[in-house]
């Protein structure tokens, strides 16, 4: 079976610091992958190598392109990257504030990728955004307001829609669930539990939530220094953690 | 006391004469792209048309007819002292007939009468990137160009029809020449947009900004819009009254402050020779 993201030996550096270092791993079609670590373990850094916002120092990152089979994605031409990024790919960032337009009415920052690959129909546009609004759960008559009008739940689902519109097949999510209170929470990961799975999406999600994995992932790979200190699956590792530091992160979380 | 034989012809020194023309000639092979130019000061403050006046500069030879229009009309501030300003540092012949100018430098219009081949359409720009107020990162625009990402162009757009129910954009309204580069036709009225594929050569000059942009003679050149909702080039829906056509570009007078109010032509030597050509007849 040929994985859809392939990633091989990827290291970057920040001087003489490390960033992370020998990370490998497969993603395929339909799965789900969770990186958990402490703050500056190196998993942002790691997703933006991945998603081409930071060219890392060593390694390649392949991904099976519908039409020529794997790529190595770093070493693509920046409009074929781009292009890529507008179509196969997603990313959800942490603050829905760095993923949406601010300024533009949810029906627009919806539509924007549509438009970005060359949709030209006003009433076709809105009619897909609006699909996908609901499917998010947001009311139609908030269509033509402002995101900035939106509490920050409604922001993150709107980021949701407008990165899913396209029908990607693999999706980076850094934080998803970050700044949002619990039962927001709760809501969104049944939402984005159900489109994965709806959609067969591969995902890549950042968090230092382990609810979070437990729930979305299912494989887990646990980031320390930039390295990676375990990984297997998602419930393997949480019921079993074998490295000192997977303990300690394990033993970690509040009981209620 | 300044002497005017002091200055060179139109005022700029010959190098830099020769820079612009390089910049226009490279304009020229690439329709819409913005070229970087070394913009000079001016004796005039920026917002005033010192970028045309640049390009003005450049093209002028001692045998051209100049003309400069202001909106529309040869007769405004704006129009009356860069004309005067080539009067007197060229000494070139001046009109403020369309048909007779050979260079005409214009401010936010295209004249009513249909331009020729052996006439130049010089621009006056403010801000010559149409993408300036959707992504305010100058790096970032000029990678959207070079890729053709010009699918934020559509959002403002969307935009517009969401929140008015039709394209409200109304002026500057964003082309596409010959299906390469987007292109901000400087503030003309959307009235005009068809019009910028004609016979003469059109030169886009912005001072502040420091770009020349360009279309040859012959281009095609598109409004961008949506399949369900065409480009429409609006006007006020009345006959001028000075002139009675319903062809031309209308400004609204007001008159009194009891409501009353006239609709004439912008373009004043248009409507100028409509009048005494029907004076003529009678």
């Amino acid at each position: 079976m040929i994985p859809l993201l392939s990633v091989n030996g990827i290291e970057k550096r920040y001087g003489a610091r490390i960033g992370c270092k020998d990370v490998n791993f497969d993603l395929y079609e339909g799965e789900v992958m969770g990186i958990v670590g402490e703050s500056g373990s190196g998993k942002s850094t790691l997703l933006n190598c991945l998603a081409g916002h930071l060219a890392p120092d060593h390694g390649e990152v392949l991904f099976a392109t519908r039409h020529d089979g794997m790529r190595n994605t770093l070493t693509m031409s920046e409009p074929e990257r781009r292009m890529l990024a507008r179509t196969d790919w997603a990313f959800v960032h942490q603050n829905p504030r760095d993923g949406l337009r601010m300024g533009v009415s949810a029906g627009g920052n919806v539509g924007e990728r549509l438009m970005s690959i060359g949709a030209r129909h006003y009433g076709q546009i809105r009619q897909t955004a609006g699909e996908w609004l609901d499917r998010v759960e947001i009311a139609e008559d908030r269509m033509d307001d402002r995101p900035s009008s939106f509490s920050g739940g409604m922001q993150q689902r709107l980021q949701i829609a407008r990165n899913l519109v396209t029908a990607p097949r693999l999706i980076f999510m850094d934080e998803p669930t970050g700044g949002l209170d619990v039962s927001v929470q709760a809501r969104l990961l049944d939402l984005l539990r159900g489109l994965v799975r709806q959609m067969g999406l591969s995902a890549i999600i950042v968090t230092h939530d382990l609810a979070v994995v437990r729930l979305l992932a299912d494989r887990l790979m646990v980031m320390k220094g930039g390295h990676v200190v375990e990984s297997g699956l998602t419930d393997q590792v949480l019921d079993d953690p074998q490295h000192a530091y997977t303990q300690l992160l394990v033993s970690s979380v509040l009981q209620v | 006391m300044t002497n005017d034989a002091q200055y060179n012809f139109a005022y700029l020194d010959e190098q830099t004469k020769r820079m612009i023309r390089r910049a226009i000639l490279k304009g020229v092979a690439i329709p819409g792209y913005q070229v970087p130019f070394a913009s000079r000061e001016m004796p005039m403050p920026y917002g005033w048309g010192t970028g045309g006046v640049q390009v003005s500069a450049a093209v002028l030879t001692p045998d051209d007819t100049f003309k400069v229009i202001d909106q529309g009309a040869d007769d405004t501030t704006n129009a009356v002292s860069i004309r005067r300003f080539f009067q007197k540092t060229a000494g070139v012949a001046v009109t403020e007939r369309t048909s007779e100018a050979s260079v005409i430098q214009t401010r936010h219009r295209i004249p009513e009468e249909p331009l020729r081949e052996d006439q130049i359409l010089v621009y006056q720009v403010p801000i010559p990137e149409p993408l300036r107020f959707l992504e305010p990162r100058e790096s970032e625009t000029r990678k959207m160009h070079s890729l053709q990402e010009y699918g934020l162009m559509h959002v403002k757009l969307y935009e517009d029809i969401t929140r008015h129910g039709q394209i409200a954009t109304s002026y500057a309204y964003p082309v596409r020449v010959e299906g390469r580069y987007v292109m901000d036709p400087s503030p003309i009225p959307k009235f005009d947009n068809p019009k910028l594929e004609m016979d003469a050569i059109q030169l886009f000059g912005a001072g502040r900004e420091q770009r020349i942009y360009a279309i040859p003679p012959h281009t095609s050149v598109a409004s961008l819009d949506f399949d369900d909702h065409p480009f429409d080039p609006a006007k006020a829906d009345h006959p001028c009254v000075l002139c009675g056509t319903e062809e031309s570009y209308l400004d609204e007078v007001i008159t009194d402050d009891e409501g009353g109010r006239m609709f004439v032509c912008s373009d004043t030597d248009f409507c100028r020779s409509r009048q005494s050509h029907s004076e003529a007849r009678r």
